[in-house]
């Protein structure tokens, strides 16, 4: 059962009205890196979108730098075109304490003034740290604290979820 | 007061004694080896029993930095050390402050040595006034307060003439002349040029700063016929160099510094300032030639080279430090790792230690004789110990042996027949001086 | 017994950058995969990232230096560091003030990390053994020794134009004796697999066993050029004339200086670079340094990337407590 598929099909029905609704026709989709990029490729295939995508690398945006310095895995963030006056929507895989999605949100203004940005996730957890909603998701869980959910791709993707304390 | 020495083993190379027996010590001389004189009525016993008897050492460089760099050391402070590390006699080159220029200083020093009582300090004079290799220095004023030799005090003459005249003078005079190997226009690097210098882009002196030095430094003894000793060689052409002009048959001697026999180039990683040296820690290859040309005797003397300094002097980049190691108390037990490692013969070791360095002065001493001066130094040849800040007695303690395990440690030192030192008997820690 | 590297921590990670020396392939890969990433920022709308903010960096510059310290300090800012730039070469206040006395009252005043230049080689890892745990050093030149963000910088700039290090010749020519830069970056191509690497000067500017260092030696750059990728000239320094290491400027442009004539020789697609300033004229002709083969600018640029990216890992390395990561 390719559950993430689903999700993704959920996203893009509830993303295409929500566009619809706010007279939004030519999105540009950032996922945010590395899981969020994959959904925001599947999503911009769904929606037929001419725009090309984006993608974010928050790591040097991230508010636990002085905990866990810079992640040695990091790719370059990548906006080929004028951010001033897009309608954006930021993907990203799971919504959980909301700080990554501040940081995301922090790094796009460096780079202009976007006229509107949502945002899409697969999975919302819960377990909001900050001020942040999704205005589009796939699914909503209520999973334990100590559990990690992951997105494993790009193909296939895939969904795990563990219970950490118990590993 | 009368000393035995009882059940000791011992070595005299100068006499190629290598026995156990006692020797007795009476009114700082030495009374009897073997049985005591008649009469001989016992003060003190020294149990000696599983340990070395030898003559006090002779360190044919050491500085003390007094007069003038008090804040690094004293007489009385180095002359301890000493004592603690069974010199008991130290030659001090003449670049102090005043230079030994003139009589009074080597009287000031004198009186320093004796007040402190520890060790015997032999002043060398100066070869030029001041060291500045230009005029003379007053030789024979200075040979009659005692000086045996006059040295250029590390500051190679430069002018090629004054130096010939020097060595004409000090001929006159029948003065011993201590030269430093060092050309003036290469000598100004920090490590030895090779490998180690290049990868850590340190200014490099290269071998031909000494050698180059020593080969006109010989022609012109060559045509003089003067009595010439040479301090600190470096490197394995230099001990080729002394070896072709001893058998020659020029009056030429060397001697080596106790570090350059242990420590090489490599050593400088982490450019550790501790082994900032000059002459510089060569390559393995010099090291190795030094050990053979000190087994051959061609180097007939090993020395601390002895230089103190105060901490700030070391803690600084690389090239901002100050040269040199304080030497003294490791010198014996670095000496005696040649022995462990069998480098070297035990004799041959305490030879360059003793007669050795003796004959280089033209002293009568660096031997145990009946009626001879009774300069007596006492090893454990096997006790281990660990070089510690807090077990040196030198107000310097700058080494780059701290934290070496060592093996064969001093237990006592006589000088003129005074125990002038005695291990867990003498207040070890000295008292805080900066 | 001061042999340990201390700019790696026990688990492998970069606390300090100080050399190349100990370095291996993944140290180097990290550095020019993070600077790749940092180098879009600089025609962001906003040329900065929150990264190091907060943190005080301070450039400890006891020999003048302008390119060097600029660009410091730009990466510096770019990552929202406050920085304080002491110029002590210039500064008569430090005159007989010992280099620890220096040390100790700049970090008194509770900063991050230092940015060391000095003349004498080992200065930098000498701070980075007596500075508090929590300050990581950074090696802006010492000496003849090590420059070791320039060797990054320039190694990056050859990965964007020639991405596989293994068949690459490189030519460095010039004053190989005094140059930290050369030192450095012969350490970097080394480590990252670079197997032709050639140094092309007369003897004078070459120190001896320079061959142990991974190199092949030539001294006519007719033979040294042919068929490189990349041609790295050094910056001859007026004071080498003095020295009686080369008779006249002129004479080393005859021999030595990177014509269009002898850039030819090299493949038709190889770079040229130079660690800057140039001296027009004495080492390289203006047609090359200006001419399309010529990346000199474009390591300026990239030096600012690298510099972020060397910052962002020390500080971050020191920010992270050393205990093995159980997720």
């Amino acid at each position: 059962m390719r559950e993430a598929e689903l999700l993704i099909e959920a996203m893009t029905v509830k993303l295409r009205y929500l566009l619809a609704r706010r007279g939004i026709s030519e999105p540009a989709l950032v996922g945010v890196h590395t899981g969020g990029v994959w959904i925001a490729e599947q999503l911009r295939k769904r929606l037929d979108l001419t725009t090309p995508l984006c993608r974010l690398d928050v790591s040097f945006y991230r508010d636990d730098f002085s905990r866990i310095g810079v992640n040695p895995q990091i790719c370059p963030s990548e906006l080929p075109f004028d951010v001033d006056g897009r309608d954006l929507v930021l993907v990203d895989d799971v919504l959980h304490t909301g700080r990554t999605i501040r940081a995301a949100l922090n790094e796009l203004f460096d780079y202009g003034r976007p006229a509107s940005v949502l945002l899409a996730v697969l999975v919302d957890r819960g377990g909001r740290e900050l001020p942040i909603e999704a205005n589009v998701s796939g699914s909503r869980l209520e999973l334990p604290a100590d559990s990690h959910i992951q997105l494993l791709g790009p193909e296939p993707l895939q969904l795990l979820i563990q219970n950490v304390s118990s590993t | 007061m009368n000393i035995a020495i009882c059940g000791g083993r011992l070595v005299d190379p100068a006499y190629h004694i290598d026995t156990v027996t006692d020797v007795f010590i009476a009114e700082g001389k030495i009374a009897g080896i073997g049985r005591p004189p008649s009469g001989f009525s016992i003060d003190q016993i020294i149990d000696a029993r599983n340990q070395i008897v030898c003559p006090g050492l002779i360190d044919l460089c050491a500085r003390l930095r007094e007069p003038g760099l008090i804040h690094k050391a004293t007489i009385a402070s180095e002359t301890g050390a000493a004592a603690a590390a069974g010199i008991t006699t130290l030659v001090c080159p003449p670049d102090t402050d005043p230079v030994i220029n003139e009589p009074s200083v080597v009287e000031l020093i004198s009186r320093l040595t004796k007040a402190a009582g520890k060790a015997r300090v032999i002043a060398l004079g100066a070869l030029t006034h001041c060291l500045r290799g230009e005029r003379l220095a007053e030789m024979a004023a200075l040979k009659d307060v005692g000086c045996v030799g006059v040295s250029d005090g590390g500051h190679p003459v430069t002018n090629t003439l004054v130096l010939r005249r020097a060595l004409e003078y000090a001929a006159t005079f029948d003065l011993t002349v201590f030269l430093t190997p060092l050309d003036t226009w290469l000598r100004h690097g920090i490590a030895h040029e090779g490998q180690v210098a290049t990868r850590m882009g340190l200014p490099a002196i290269p071998i031909a700063a000494e050698t180059g030095a020593m080969a006109r430094d010989l022609e012109l003894i060559r045509d003089i016929g003067v009595r010439v000793h040479f301090g600190r060689l470096s490197c394995a052409r230099s001990v080729e160099l002394m070896a072709r002009a001893q058998s020659e048959g020029l009056q030429v001697t060397a001697d080596v510094a106790i570090h350059n026999l242990h420590l090489t180039d490599i050593d400088l990683a982490g450019f550790d300032s501790q082994c900032h040296v000059q002459p510089p820690l060569r390559g393995l290859v010099d090291r190795d030639a030094l050990r053979n040309g000190l087994a051959s005797g061609v180097v007939g003397a090993v020395c601390s080279d002895h230089q103190p300094h105060e901490r700030d002097a070391k803690l600084a980049p690389f090239g901002d430090t100050e040269p040199g190691i304080s030497g003294l108390e490791t010198l014996l037990a670095l000496s005696l790792r040649l022995v462990h490692d069998e480098t070297l013969p035990l004799a041959v070791v305490l030879e360059r230690l003793t007669c050795g360095p003796a004959r280089i002065l033209g002293l009568d001493s660096g031997h145990l004789r009946v009626g001879g001066i009774a300069d007596i130094c006492i090893f454990d040849p096997e006790a281990r110990w660990k070089v510690k800040t807090d077990n040196l007695l030198s107000r310097g303690q700058n080494s780059p042996f701290l934290g070496w395990e060592l093996r064969g440690q001093l237990t006592h030192t006589l000088f003129e027949g005074q125990l002038v030192y005695e291990r867990g008997n003498m207040p070890v820690k000295k008292a805080i001086n900066h | 017994m001061n042999a340990d590297n201390i700019q790696i921590d026990y688990q492998g990670r970069l606390l300090h950058f100080l050399s190349l020396e100990g370095l291996n392939r993944r140290h180097l890969m990290e550095i020019l995969d993070t600077a790749e990433s940092l180098l879009g920022v600089a025609e962001r709308r906003v040329k900065k990232l929150p990264t190091l903010h907060g943190k005080t960096v301070v450039n400890l510059f006891f020999e003048a230096s302008t390119r060097t310290r600029t660009t410091f300090e730009l990466a510096a800012k770019r990552l929202s560091a406050d920085v304080l730039t002491l110029n002590i070469a210039t500064s008569s206040a430090i005159k007989g003030e010992s280099l620890l006395d220096t040390l100790r009252n700049i970090e008194a005043m509770q900063c991050d990390m230092f940015i060391v230049r000095h003349g004498q080689s080992g200065a930098a890892e000498f701070i980075a053994r007596h500075v508090k745990p929590h300050i990581a050093v950074l090696n802006a030149g010492d000496g003849c020794h090590s420059h070791p963000t320039q060797a990054m910088l320039d190694v990056f700039t050859i990965h964007r134009h020639k991405p596989d290090f293994n068949n690459l010749q490189v030519a460095i020519v010039g004053d190989i004796l005094y140059s930290r830069v050369a030192r450095s970056l012969i350490q970097a191509l080394n480590i990252l697999g670079v197997t032709d690497i050639r140094v092309v000067a007369p003897r004078t500017l070459l120190p001896v066993a320079v061959n142990k260092l991974g190199v092949k030696v030539f001294h006519n750059p007719h033979d040294g050029l042919q068929n490189v990728d990349v041609i790295v000239m050094l910056r001859l320094q007026k004071e080498r004339m003095e020295g009686a290491l080369l008779p006249s400027k002129q004479e080393f442009f005859q021999c030595y200086g990177l014509t269009e004539e002898r850039l030819a020789l090299a493949k038709p697609d190889a770079i040229v670079m130079h660690p800057g300033p140039t001296n027009r004229g004495v080492e390289i002709d203006s047609r090359v340094a200006d001419g399309p083969q010529s990346v000199i600018l474009e390591q300026v640029t990239n030096g600012i990337a690298v510099r972020m990216a060397i910052m962002s890992i020390t500080l971050g390395n020191h920010a992270r407590p050393a205990v093995v990561d159980n997720l």
